[in-house]
Parts: C-alpha cells; structure tokens; sequence
C-alpha cells in the first residue's frame, strides 16, 4: 500500500469536506440552523456540474455556476421556508430534513439511480512528483482550492465589514441585532455562501467520488462529524476537523474497511464526552 | 452556628466580574434583605448558592455544613429552596400540579413508574395546603397558563413553601405586584414561622424593609453596607448608590 | 357517566381491532394492519423521548434496527427465539445506554445533531461490517417463533400476535406517562432549570426515560423482523429515523393517541403512495414542510384546532378579517428551547 497516495488523498479528502462544512459550520453558529439539507445541496450541486459539462460547460465554470445556482437556491429556501420559522430550532431540523428528502428523489428523477462521474480537467490530469513522491495532480489542485478558500473565508471573517458583522452575529445575535445589524440580510447572505459553497464543493468533487443517489447521505454525517468536532461557528474548528475526518475516513477506508465508519465516529464521541462544545467551540456558559 | 454563611464568595463571566468577593452570614430564622441596584449581582449571589451556577472561589455552608460541591440538586434535599425573578413554572399544568412537583422533587416517589402522580393523596394534600398558604386554593386545578401574572407570582412562593425548605431565598417576590397584591404577599411573609430562614431580594423598599431585620446592600459584586434597617439607611455609602450623590 | 362512555369506547375498539381480521377479509390488509401496529409500538416509543421528554432523536432507527440485526444475526448463528429476543434486546438496552450517554452530553440542536451521527454509525456498521452484516444484501430468518405452540406463520395469528405487543406497549406507556416518574420527565422538558432546583436529577430522569424509549423500539424492531424475515441497511438509514419522527409529529407529541393514529397515516400513505408513485422519499419530505409550515402541533389537534376555527369563525364573523387561527402553546415551532 502506498501511505503517500493515502495521505494525499486524505488531505484532498480532508479540503473537500473543508468547503462543505465551512459553510455548515457558519450557518449553523451565526443562525442555530442545523442544516440538514447541506448534504443535499453538496450533491445537487454536483449534479448540476454533470448536466452543464455535459453541454459543454468547461469544467472550472461548471463548478462555479454550480455553486451560484446552489446558493440561489439556499437563498430561496431560506427565505421562503427557514424564515418562517425564527427561532424554532425543531421545525428548521424539520423542514430542512424534509427538504433533503425532496432533492434526494428529485435528483433521482432526473439524474437517475446510476453513478456518474465528473471527468478531471484535462490540465490537472496525471500525477505530479512533490519531493520525489508521485501524487495525482488533481488531488493536489483540491488541496490548493481548499487551502486558498480557506484563506480568503478567513479574511473575509476577519478583515472586512461583512465578517466583522458575522463575528458579531455568532458571538451574541441580539447584541449583534441591538447595535444595528441588519440580522435578517446578514443570514440570507451566509446561507447562500454557505450552500454555495456546499454546492462548487460538490462538482469539484465530483472526480474524485463522481455522483450518485446517496451522495449525500454520504456526506451530511461527514460534515456534521466536522463541526462536532471542530466547535459550532468556528471556522478553524471547521478547517481542523475536516482534515481529522479526511484522514480518519480515507485510513480507516484502506486499513478496516469493515469499520472506517466506527473509526470515523470515535474521535467525535471522544470529544463529545471531554468537549461538548467542540475543539475549538465556546462552551456555553 | 449560622444558617447560611457565604465566604470568598467570586464568579465572572467571561471577563465580568459579577460575583467579586462576597460574604454573608445570615443566622437561623433570620430574615435578610438583599438590596442592590439593577447588575449588582444578586440573582447571581442566589443561583451560585443554590448551586445552579458554579462559583470560581469561595465557600457555601449551609448550617455549617459545606455545600458548595453539592450538586444543586442535593442542595434542595438539605433544606435549600429558592424562588425565581423571572418565573419559571410549569406553563402547561394545574397549579395545584406545579406545587405537586414541587413536593415530589424531595419524595422518593419521583422515581415510581408505576402508580398514578394524579392520585398521590399525601401529595395533593400537601400541595393543596401550599396553595391555600398563599391563598390560591379555590383556582388549584386551574392551567397555570389561566392565570394572572399576580397569581403566578404566588404560585412562585408557593412552590418554595411547599418544600419546607430551612433557608428560603426569595428573588423580588413583589416584582410586577399590584398595591393590593403586595399587601397580601406581605401578609404571607410574615405568616411564615421562624424556623425558615428567608433572605430576600427586593427593590421596593417600603416593604421590604418592613420586613427584614438586617439589610445587605451589594452593588458591583461586592457586600457594600450591611446592618440593622436604620443604619443601612443612615449610611451614606447607600446614598451615595441610590441616590447618586 | 363519562367514566363508563370511556370504557365503554375502549372496549369497543379493543373488539374492532381484535375481530379486525374477520371484517377485513384480506390478508395483504391484514399485514397492513400489523405494520400500522408495529410502527404504532415504534412511535409510541419514539414519543417518550421527543414528547415527554422534548429532546428530539433522530437514530431512533438505529435502536430499531439494533434489535432487529441483533435478532436476526442470533437466530442464523442457531440460537432459538426466545435467546434471540431476549440476546436482541439486552443488546439493544445496552446500545440505548450508550447513544444517551452521548446524545445527552447535549441538549436541544446538539442533542439532534449527535442522534443524526450515532444513527448513521449504525447504518455504516450495517452497511460496511459486511462479515457481520452480510453488508447491502442484509439478513434473512426462515422461521417465525410459536409461542405457546401458535404458529405465527399466518397473516392473522401474526396480526393478533402483535396486537397483544401493542396493546402491552399502549398500557406500559400509559401508565409510565401518568406516574410520578412520568411527571417528574415531563417537568424536565419544560422547565429543566428549576427541575434540577427542586432536587430531581435531570440527566438521570432522561436517561432512564431514553432506555424506556429504546426498549420499545427495539420491541418494534424485533416485530418488524418477524414481520419481514428480513433486514438491510434501509431499516437503519436516516429515512427510516425521519419516518418514525413523522409518525410522532404527524399525530401530535406528547399524546398517546398521536403516534397511532401517524403510525396508521403514515403506513398507509406509505402503501397507498407506493401503489400509485414511486417517489414516496419525495411525498415524505414534502409532507414534513407542509406539516411544520402549516399544522406545527401536529395532525390530529392541528385538524380539530382548524375545525373549531372555521365553525366559530362561521358562527361569530361570517365576514371577518382572515386572520391565520392562533397556535396553542407546545407546537413544534414554539417547544423547542
Ligand atoms: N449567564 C450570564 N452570562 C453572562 N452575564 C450574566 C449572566 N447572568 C448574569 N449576567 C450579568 O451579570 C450581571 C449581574 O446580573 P444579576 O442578574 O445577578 O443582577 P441583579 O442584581 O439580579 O439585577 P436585577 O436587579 O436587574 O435583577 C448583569 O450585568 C448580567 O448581565
Ligand atoms: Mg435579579
């Protein structure tokens, strides 16, 4: 077995479920919005990818438009539906599971029960020699994506206007609310980039796991796991997670296939009995 | 030997120091008022010796015994009782079922799967004497959400009556009370017998100090004044913090 | 006088549904009727969490599912019944211990979020432990038990098999829910703060309610094996946790009428659905938006709340303004702290 390609793979793994659990991760600390469609929206997203590629769509513009049309669509569900329900913490579970369930079927109805794989753009085929190891040069492009993603997600929270206020939000909504915050524009805007991010994460790893139905019950616990561990809200809790679940997931996929789930989920229940608030979560008082 | 003496008393939250350095003696059968301006810190002084919050330093001896490892829970079997500021009952309940669970808290019947809670003839014998302490007995099999804010705050004393606690804390019993309904609030205090001690948080000082014998003024955390009523009053550090001078 | 109108409605449905198989005449609805009481013991038992407890679990397949593997798996290795039923749930107590333990390091969304992963480390271990398993293929029995000599193979001895579990489940949980210890849990719902003032041990209380709630699913669990012969990977799946929560919100929570009647819309629209559609995932999903968004506390008191709505409204303003009819307290939307 070549540990090499196994580490690589965990860590392009790992920049994968970063863009997914990124945005589940600040949805669900700046709104209490546990998300339970973001599977959902990941694997839309790649079908999405599948169907413009398939017109002739490069790759790369595939993936973007198939992050903006996911985001349009968070957009509208949070509008149309979460909205609704300020507060509920129970009806959002609700409707957003509900929802889950309806892009999975539809998904099905259109795309059908096959898997379909998203072929790697031509320039990233092949491998590349790192430090005299071959990896596969599309597995290093997503590392690079997750890791530039990641920095520019990081500055935005940090450096401008707009994440100064997200800060605010996930720390306290109704100081945030008080000084004058527009809350209401501030959660539209965070679940579009959150889905949309969901959603070019999906075609972008579409290479590497292709699309199928059940995508995205893949992946909603592989998110959910992240910010179990990582701490709500956080984004380098989500960023350090999803690279803990990366390499757990692809090791315990090489070494116990058997159990690479249990091996998944043991660091998290570890957490949750030292932790509860997660690695880098603030524990509530 | 006191009935309930607090030392060293601290707890902040994040950077806030609510709690700085509290100490407190009340002796058995006493009745104390806490006063303080609004932040002071005296539901926080409340929950940290009920036990619902975790202190950061400081020692909570309940007739010199030291419970500030006990959880809270156990702290109510030891004779602990406690009212809320902002009332915290059972929405969906009869009153008298409120006050029931108040008693089944300290049964060991809480734990009975079997028998039926509506037909505890012990318990709602209790309970109904409860109710009828603060007056509310005609209305006992009445929702609590069919109740006035008024009555609900009776309902809140009632609850602690019900446990027969040893030490008694009322956080602003009178908070929200019509004229009428303090003087029959008033009333009820007084009827308590002496072997409960009571301390008290109330801003409306008319009739607490009618009420209580010694007086702690606690402001940003800290004990500030303590004494007998006339020399709370007289102080001018009280002044200077309610009146700003 | 009302007393004896109640006993005498009970009596009546105990006769309807004891005699059901003779008035029904079919045998396909004869097996529908059994799976509508297997989910009922399902839901019921689903509803000592999320009801009475208000702590939402969404593994509660998982629990299902445990009893039903772990039935199926003993009775291939040669065990008989009665060791796979009792080997079945003491295995599914334990695991119910464990996914508390865990669940209730959380409370309200953490306490969802940790059912939703622990359901899923189930479904993995189905899915994926094929040597244990048998993997997507699942696990099949040949044989249904014979108590008392019965043979259970039938359409209708298997019917009145688990209406007899059922009605035991209806009684268990009734009297759970009307003792003190039901009290004591139902207070720690709503206000679990001054639960824990007034001397209850509030994690102890739920815990032990969580076991109460897992032993009955995994009683449904072991109906639905017997019922089936079969179990896969689908039993365990995040679907099939989904379903049973409808169940409990469709009929309303905190109701022992409200998970049968959801367990008998759900299991019927399930069927009636499949006839018609394929996509029932779809109808399902699109049922829970609709439930939330218009009827939140639930069917069967959302349709009477709407009715005396209506005719009151016909009665008092027969032009009034369409203002929406007020929400009681304890709807999904507002219960959840
Ligand atoms: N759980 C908490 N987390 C953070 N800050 C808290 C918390 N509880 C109380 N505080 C802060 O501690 C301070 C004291 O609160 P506390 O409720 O003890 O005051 P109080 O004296 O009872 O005031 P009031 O007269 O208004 O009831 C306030 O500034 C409050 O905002
Ligand atoms: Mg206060």
């Amino acid at each position: 077995m070549n540990l090499w390609l196994l580490a690589a793979n965990s860590i392009a793994f790992g920049g994968l479920l970063f863009l997914l659990s990124a945005g589940f991760a600040l949805i669900f600390g700046l709104m209490r919005i546990p998300n339970l469609t973001h599977g959902s929206l990941f694997m839309l997203g790649a079908y999405f990818g599948v169907s413009l590629i398939s017109w002739g769509v490069g790759f790369w513009l595939a993936a973007l438009a198939g992050g903006v049309g996911v985001a349009v669509l968070g957009g509208l569900i949070e509008r149309l539906l979460l909205r609704r329900l300020p507060g509920a913490e129970l009806a959002q579970v609700l409707v957003t599971l509900g929802l889950s369930f309806m892009i999975a079927d539809a998904c099905l109805m259109q795309w059908g029960g096959d898997p379909i794989s998203i072929e790697t753009p031509a320039a990233l085929r092949g491998a590349s020699r790192v430090a005299g190891v071959a990896f596969p040069t599309y597995r290093l492009g997503v590392i690079v994506i997750a890791v530039a993603f990641a920095v520019v997600l990081w500055a935005m929270l940090e450096r401008t206007r707009l994440g100064a206020m997200i800060r605010a939000g996930v720390d306290d909504p109704m100081m945030a609310r008080a000084v004058g915050i527009r809350v209401p524009l501030l959660f539209t805007l965070v679940f579009c980039l959150g889905s949309g991010l969901a959603g070019f994460a999906g075609v972008i790893g579409g290479p590497i796991l292709s699309v199928y139905p059940g995508l995205d019950q893949d992946m909603l616990p592989l998110a959910l796991v992240v910010v179990i561990l990582g701490g709500s809200g956080s984004l380098v809790g989500a960023f350090v997670g999803s690279f803990v679940v990366g390499v757990l997931y692809n090791f315990g996929q090489a070494l116990l296939p058997e159990l690479a789930y249990v091996v998944l989920f043991l660091p998290m229940l570890v957490v949750l009995v030292v932790r509860p608030a997660g690695l880098f979560g603030r524990s509530s008082p | 030997m006191s009935a309930l003496e607090v030392s060293g008393l601290q707890k902040s939250f994040g950077g806030l120091r609510v709690t700085r350095e509290v100490n407190l003696s009340v002796e058995p059968g006493e009745r104390r008022l806490i006063i303080g301006p609004n932040g002071a810190g005296k539901t926080t002084l409340f929950s940290l010796i009920t036990g619902e919050l975790r202190p950061d330093a400081g020692s909570i001896r309940l007739f010199g015994r030291e419970i500030v490892r006990v959880p809270s829970r156990r702290r109510a079997h030891l004779g602990l009782a406690r009212t809320y500021q902002i009332i915290t009952l059972f929405q969906r309940e009869t009153l008298l079922h409120n006050v029931m669970l108040s008693l089944l808290g300290l049964s060991g019947l809480r734990w009975n799967p079997f028998r039926r809670f509506a037909q505890q003839a012990a318990l709602i014998e209790a309970g109904r004497a409860a109710l009828a302490r603060v007056g509310l007995l005609d209305m006992a099999d009445r929702p609590l959400s069919d109740t006035s804010y008024g009555e609900r705050r009776r309902v809140e004393i009632a609850m602690g009556l019900a446990q027969n606690p040893k030490v008694l804390l009322l956080d602003e019993p009178f908070a929200g009370l019509s004229i009428e309904e303090r003087r029959d609030v008033q009333g009820l205090l007084a009827s308590i017998p002496h072997d409960v001690t009571i301390v008290m948080i109330e801003h409306d000082m008319d009739v607490a100090l009618e009420f209580a014998e010694r007086i702690t003024v606690l402001h940003f955390g800290e004990v500030v004044v303590e004494g007998s009523r006339a020399e709370v009053v007289a102080h001018p550090k009280t002044r200077e913090i309610y009146l700003g001078e | 006088m009302r007393r004896l109108a109640a006993l005498g409605s009970l009596l009546l449905a105990l006769g309807l549904l004891a005699s059901l198989p003779a008035w029904i005449g079919n045998s396909y609805y004869v097996n529908i009727a059994s799976q509508v009481l297997l989910y009922a013991v399902f839901a019921l038992g689903l509803n000592v969490i999320v009801g009475y407890a208000g702590l939402v679990s969404l593994g509660h397949a998982g629990l299902f599912g445990i009893a039903a593997y772990s039935g199926a798996i003993l009775i291939t290795a040669g065990y008989g019944h009665f060791v796979a039923i009792a080997g079945a749930l003491v295995v599914t107590l334990g695991v119910a211990a464990l996914f508390a333990v865990l669940a209730l390091r959380g409370t309200g969304l953490g306490f969802v979020m940790i059912t939703v992963a622990l359901g899923q480390i189930v479904w993995g271990v189905a899915y994926r432990w094929i040597s244990l398993t048998n993997g997507d293929n699942g696990v099949s029995i040949t044989s249904r038990p014979a108590p008392f000599g019965l043979s259970l193979v039938d359409a209708n001895p298997f019917y009145w098999a688990t209406l007899v579990v059922f009605l035991v489940a209806v009684a268990a949980i009734a009297i759970f829910v009307a003792s003190p210890f039901g009290a004591s849990l139902r207070g720690t719902r709503d206000q679990p703060r001054r639960m824990n003032a007034l001397g209850y041990n509030v994690w102890l209380i739920r815990f032990l309610a969580f076991l109460f709630s897992g032993l009955w699913s995994g009683v449904a669990g072991l109906l639905f094996l017997y019922y089936n012969q079969f179990v896969s990977p689908q039993t365990v799946a995040l679907t099939a946790s989904a379903e049973v929560l409808l169940m409990v919100i469709s009929g309303g929570t905190a109701t022992l009428l409200g998970p049968i009647a959801g367990a008998l819309l759900v299991v019927i629209m399930k069927n009636v659905a499949s006839g018609y559609i394929e996509r029932w995932n779809f109808v399902l999903g699109a049922i829970f938006v609709a439930i939330v968004i218009f009827m939140p506390e639930g069917l069967v008191p959302g349709s009477l709340r709407l009715w005396r709505w209506a005719t009151r409204r016909r009665r008092q303003h027969p032009a009034g303004p369409a203002a929406m009819a007020p929400v009681p307290h304890g709807s999904i939307n507002g219960g959840a702290q």
